[in-house]
């Protein structure tokens, strides 16, 4: 079974975002970029079903700049196979809706033929978490969001998923799509041997017109703003001051 | 302008807090029909027609819908899109599993976490962990869209709005649930709860979160945890309160070893007044904290539940 894992260059996750001062955005020039951190947990359950027996291949997806090639470059130095770069915009700081991306994404699965694809549950910087659900949706696909235990088991995967209540276990017939919760795994760092194998590993560069998608933004961007700032308040020196000043201000 | 909205319905029994937020936050775009769906629905339906701005009441009964599985969710909703301009539903989990597939499916984007609602195309939400918070406009024939409720007031008593029962959708046969771990609590329900007091890596252990609830319970809070907390396995994930995990707004928020990493103030930073207590002075908490405590939470935790 081929699995395919669709990968998202974001801000790195220990940066702090800054909004422009033209309101038109948050500034990503010359900001350090990273593989987003729930697609690194994605990339790394794929390698894990490798390794274990249950998947034949590991293919790597990322739709967007063609910077996102350094971004496949890790997937790639984590164990995946090979890669496949679809480049949709120009500019660092145009961000592909999940709409889009899952109507490339499903041209690549028409292609590819996956018997799953494991996506992250979320992309830190748009915050959607959209584009697992939207492919399975385009695809007819079963889906299992947000997971923390994934059983390969014949045509069928055991899935664990985060709900709000708890965890929920459901059974969903493959092919799939499962995305990829924060305690599925801890994703491996690539080692130096793997990080120069990995330059040796094929990746294919497509653009979403050879899948003959429409990347034209269905959401426009009317401005982007800091949120409302709030400042620190004061310290106290003692349980029995906070109790008092939590009194004064009627919340206890 | 008619908007649908699922009301999140859980073993029966309708979440009033977060379906009636949402309503708040959508009765403005027009009459508000809410869609109660599950194995057992009616009670739930009846609780909705009696929230304040709700129009009419949708109750769709079948066991196909008694686990909230996306597949067959997303089917009815879409059965039922060309009726509406708006199709809506409070920002939990569930929804933010049916949601996206339900707006791939119209061929339309998902407008998720939905902040503020401007006008009938335009809405803020927040991006970055809430450190940018954007407006967008859908050009979109249907806006399909969650709703943070966290961001919208409490809706009144109403009603109580006709209940219409509805033929279940097709069955998409794609999934099957096998079972829920879902823990038992007396606890007020995190998202709504008027207090809440949360545990971070500073607490050091499961048997040591015990210090945390004592206070919670002290309190009457829900109880919550950072996720560093909930990765280090102290406390269940259900209590995660951060970027991906629930985003609260309580009178009262109380932080107990917690750093404050981005992440999760992104979950608590609209909390009316926050508290916190950590031994580390320097901790990024106490930049948003309204009253900071410097120390041992092993002792002023216990002091501060005692006192209380």
């Amino acid at each position: 079974m081929k699995v395919l894992v669709p990968v998202k260059r974001v801000i790195d996750y220990n940066v702090k975002a800054r909004v422009k001062a033209d309101g038109s955005g948050v500034d990503l020039a010359n900001v350090k970029m990273s593989m987003n951190p729930f697609d690194e947990i994605a990339v790394e359950e794929a390698i894990r079903l490798k390794e274990k027996g249950a998947a034949s291949e590991v293919v790597a997806v990322s739709i967007g700049v063609k910077q996102a090639a350094e971004t496949l470059r890790t997937a790639l130095a984590m164990g995946a196979d090979r890669a496949i770069l679809v480049v949709a915009a120009d500019d660092l700081h145009t961000d592909i809706e999940p709409l889009a991306v899952a109507k490339i994404l499903k041209a690549v699965v028409e292609a590819e033929q996956p018997g799953l694809v494991i996506a992250g549950k979320q992309a830190i910087d748009n915050d959607m978490n959209a584009t697992g659900q939207m492919l399975a949706a385009l695809l007819g696909w079963s889906q299992a969001a947000f997971a923390s235990k994934l059983e390969i088991d014949g045509d069928a995967a055991r899935v664990t998923r985060e709900v709000d209540g708890g965890l929920q276990t459901i059974e969903v017939k493959l092919p799939a799509i499962v995305t990829a919760d924060l305690r599925l795994n801890e994703p491996r760092y690539a080692s130096l041997p793997n990080i120069m194998k990995a330059k040796k590993k094929p990746l294919d560069e497509k653009t979403a017109a050879d899948y003959g998608v429409d990347v034209t933004p269905r959401l426009e961007i009317m401005s982007t703003r800091e949120p409302e700032g709030r400042s620190a308040g004061i310290k106290v020196g003692s349980v029995d001051e906070l109790v008092g000043k939590l009194k004064e201000a009627g919340v206890i | 302008m008619a908007v649908l909205l699922l009301g999140e319905v859980t073993n029966g029994a309708l979440n009033r807090d977060a379906t009636g937020k949402a309503v708040a936050a959508l009765k403005g775009l027009g009459d508000v029909t809410v869609l109660c769906a599950g194995a057992s629905a009616q009670a739930a339906g009846e609780a909705a027609a009696t929230i304040e701005g709700v129009a009419r009441v949708l109750v769709a009964e079948d066991p196909l819908y008694g686990h909230r599985l996306a597949e067959p969710a997303a089917a009815l909703l879409v059965g039922l899109a060309g009726d509406y301009d708006h199709i809506a539903a409070p920002a939990t989990t569930d929804a933010k599993n049916i949601m996206p597939r339900v707006a791939a499916l119209l061929d339309v984007m998902v407008i998720p976490d939905v902040s503020a609602v401007i006008d009938a195309s335009t809405f803020e939400r927040p991006i970055y962990a809430g450190n940018a918070i954007q407006t967008v406009k859908s050009s979109d024939a249907k806006k399909v869209m969650t709703i943070r409720v966290a961001s919208f007031d409490a809706a009144g008593e109403g009603g109580p709005a006709p209940v219409e029962a509805i033929a279940a959708g097709d069955n998409p046969g794609l999934s099957a649930w096998l079972n829920d771990e879902v823990a038992q609590s007396d606890r007020p329900e995190l998202t709504s709860a008027g207090r809440v007091v949360s545990g971070g890596r500073g607490v050091g252990s499961k048997e040591q979160f015990a210090i945390i609830e004592a206070l919670a319970d002290k309190l009457g809070a829900a109880v919550g945890a950072s996720r560093a907390a909930v990765d280090s396995g102290y406390a269940p994930n259900d209590w995660q309160v951060g970027q991906t995990g629930k985003v609260v707004a309580p009178e009262l928020y109380v932080a107990i070893g917690i750093s404050g990493a981005i992440q999760h103030l992104a979950g608590m930073k609209d909390s009316k007044v926050i508290v916190a207590i950590n031994k580390d002075e320097e901790a990024p908490i106490f930049q948003i904290a309204d009253y900071g405590l410097v120390g041992d939470l092993f002792t002023t935790v216990p002091e501060l539940t005692e006192k209380l």
